[in-house]
């Protein structure tokens, strides 16, 4: 019996480690992605966005493994049995997010889209509020972790940057369809990538609603 | 002969042990954090040692209340509490074997027109009254202590998961003790005045005394109900009463055996005496009272969030109805036995 706890001392410990590095990568995947963007609208599918993008790819393979180590964890030692159907469902949702900055990358990469100087400084603007949604929301995870009386303070700044970015998204949207210039199939594939980097907001936002239940549920 | 008499106390405390389990470690096992036969191996180990080290005071008060002092009046209060505690168990309440002996002795004492103390059923009664408030209050001032101190010390999810899990593991092993410190007077203390067991000594100066005794058999007969017969038990208190975080599970686990504790340690008993501060009297008292006090404290600090009526209303109902089916069940044990051949 007291093996077993130990056992389970050197696990939590483990699980821990695990769940922080996690939350380091889906920090880490944001920084890069912005980064990637900020080089594309500059220079196109260069060299240095190509090894960004990588760097994304390993983050996000690196993810997916921590999160079914943990999935696995958790179940094998019944830890946390009452919040770990929430815990997991957290942490899919936070994976979804480095897979959709994954997948917008490829989209630049693979559909070579051309953006106009104009339109540069608003779908930097748009990243930097999906971004700040992201890290907003890593705070509040990692808060519900360690330190839940201090989930508030991060997840209504993740509703804050969700709406700036809806609200940048709109008018980038506006700027394109306004264009005469532009062909239609152009306009389209521009208001597509908008939408897709909106989506990382939007799913920031679900995901801090959820996780504002899980803390009722659970420290209420 | 006297074997025979006892096998109904022995019966009492076999049904009895599933309705201890299910206070001790209702809560914690319907949060999942123990497995039920760590659980039970805890709750048997401990019951036997709080009631073979700590049972004296409350098993004399039961002794003193009816003085049952043949072996088949206590026999026939016994086997009346047993049968109708399986009854109430068998519709899945759980209900109080104190309440059930009590019951049985005074349909016993109706029956053959022997006084009962009534100083003492008042003191009875009025711990009855007064442990559920008593477990209530313990619950929401460790509840408000606990949330209080993770506030300013917080302590990360995984970690507190670890150390509740633990907590529950120490305070059922507590509250486990406390209860067989306190209830086992339920279980054997009609016997006490007639039992025949001699002191023994064992290793030349260790004295294993008449009455520790027949505290180890009566702990024996819970243990085996811990094993048998109590998941239906668990279910009833860990899942449908009101759902519990960990965290609460662990309060009201502690805040039972504190209850407990209070109306069973002779220390504090003599403690308080000698300092001419009022006693607690040491007085057999509810388990199932006290686990659904602190429930109803835990309920109360979340403005009764989660609480389910319904099945709160079915257990206060078998508070009523054990004892009165108990004292039917004496006095109709005793009508049959008086036309029955003696033995």
């Amino acid at each position: 019996m007291f093996g077993g706890k130990i056992v389970l001392f050197q696990k939590t410990k483990e699980l821990n480690a695990k769940i922080t590095e996690f939350l380091n990568n889906i920090s880490e995947s944001a920084i890069v992605f912005a980064k990637a963007v900020d080089d594309y609208l500059l220079n196109g599918d260069s060299d240095e966005f190509a090894s960004l993008l990588n760097n994304m790819a390993s983050l996000e393979a690196r993810n997916d493994q921590l999160r079914r180590n943990i999935e696995t964890e958790l179940y094998e030692h019944t830890l946390i049995p009452e919040s770990r159907a929430d815990v997991l469902e957290l942490l899919e949702g936070m994976d979804k997010v480095v897979n959709m900055f994954e997948a917008q990358l490829y989209q630049f990469s693979i559909e070579k889209a051309e953006i106009a100087e104009s339109l540069s400084p608003l779908y930097l603007e748009l990243v930097e509020s999906t971004v700040s949604a992201v890290e907003a929301l890593v705070r509040s995870v990692r808060a519900f972790f360690i330190n839940p009386s201090e989930i508030n303070d991060h997840i209504h700044k993740v509703m804050f940057f969700e709406k700036q970015g809806d609200m940048v998204g709109t008018k980038l949207k506006r700027m394109i369809f306004d264009d005469k210039k532009m062909e239609l199939s152009h306009k389209i594939q521009l208001r597509m990538l908008c939408d897709d980097i909106d989506a990382i907001a939007d799913l920031s936002e679900d995901i801090a609603d959820q996780l504002s239940i899980y803390a009722i549920k659970r420290y209420l | 002969m006297f074997l025979f008499y006892l096998s109904s106390g022995l019966f009492l405390g076999w049904v009895s042990g599933a309705n201890y389990m299910g206070n001790v470690f209702g809560t914690a096992l319907g949060t999942r954090m123990l497995s039920f036969t760590s659980a039970a191996i805890i709750c048997a180990v401990f019951i036997v040692l709080g009631a073979v080290y700590s049972g004296g005071g409350t098993a004399a008060t039961i002794a003193g209340l009816g003085s049952v002092a043949t072996m088949s009046g206590a026999f026939v209060v016994a086997l009346a509490a047993a049968l109708a505690i399986f009854v109430m168990v068998k519709l899945g309440l759980p209900v109080s074997s104190t309440q059930a002996v009590l019951g049985g002795i005074i349909g016993w004492a109706l029956f053959v027109g022997s006084e009962v103390d009534f100083s003492i059923l008042l003191q009875i009664l009025a711990s009855w009254v007064a442990s559920p408030f008593l477990a209530a209050l313990f619950a929401i001032i460790l509840m408000s202590l606990v949330k209080t101190y993770l506030k300013y010390f917080p302590i990360p999810l995984l970690y507190q998961d670890l150390y509740i899990r633990i907590a529950l593991v120490l305070t059922g092993a507590f509250g486990a003790y406390t209860l067989g410190a306190n209830n086992i007077g339920n279980i054997v203390g009609v016997f006490l005045t007639s039992s025949p067991f001699k002191d023994v000594t064992l290793f030349k100066d260790v004295v294993f005394s008449a009455e520790r005794q027949l505290f180890l058999i009566g702990g024996l007969a819970i243990a085996l109900g811990v094993f048998t017969y109590s998941k239906r038990l668990i279910n009833m208190i860990g899942k449908k009463v009101f759902l519990l975080t960990p965290m609460a599970a662990w309060v009201v686990v502690m805040s039972h055996s504190l209850v407990m504790l209070l109306f069973a340690s002779q220390s504090l008993h003599e403690f308080l005496s000698e300092h001419d501060l009022p006693t607690i009297p040491l007085v057999p008292i509810s388990s199932s009272e006290a686990v659904i006090g602190a429930v109803v404290g835990i309920a109360i600090l979340k403005k009764g969030r989660g609480l389910r009526p319904k099945y709160l209303g079915r257990i206060a109902m078998g508070w009523v109805i054990c004892p009165a089916l108990a004292l039917v069940f004496a006095f109709v044990l005793m009508l049959l036995k008086a036309f029955l051949p003696p033995l």
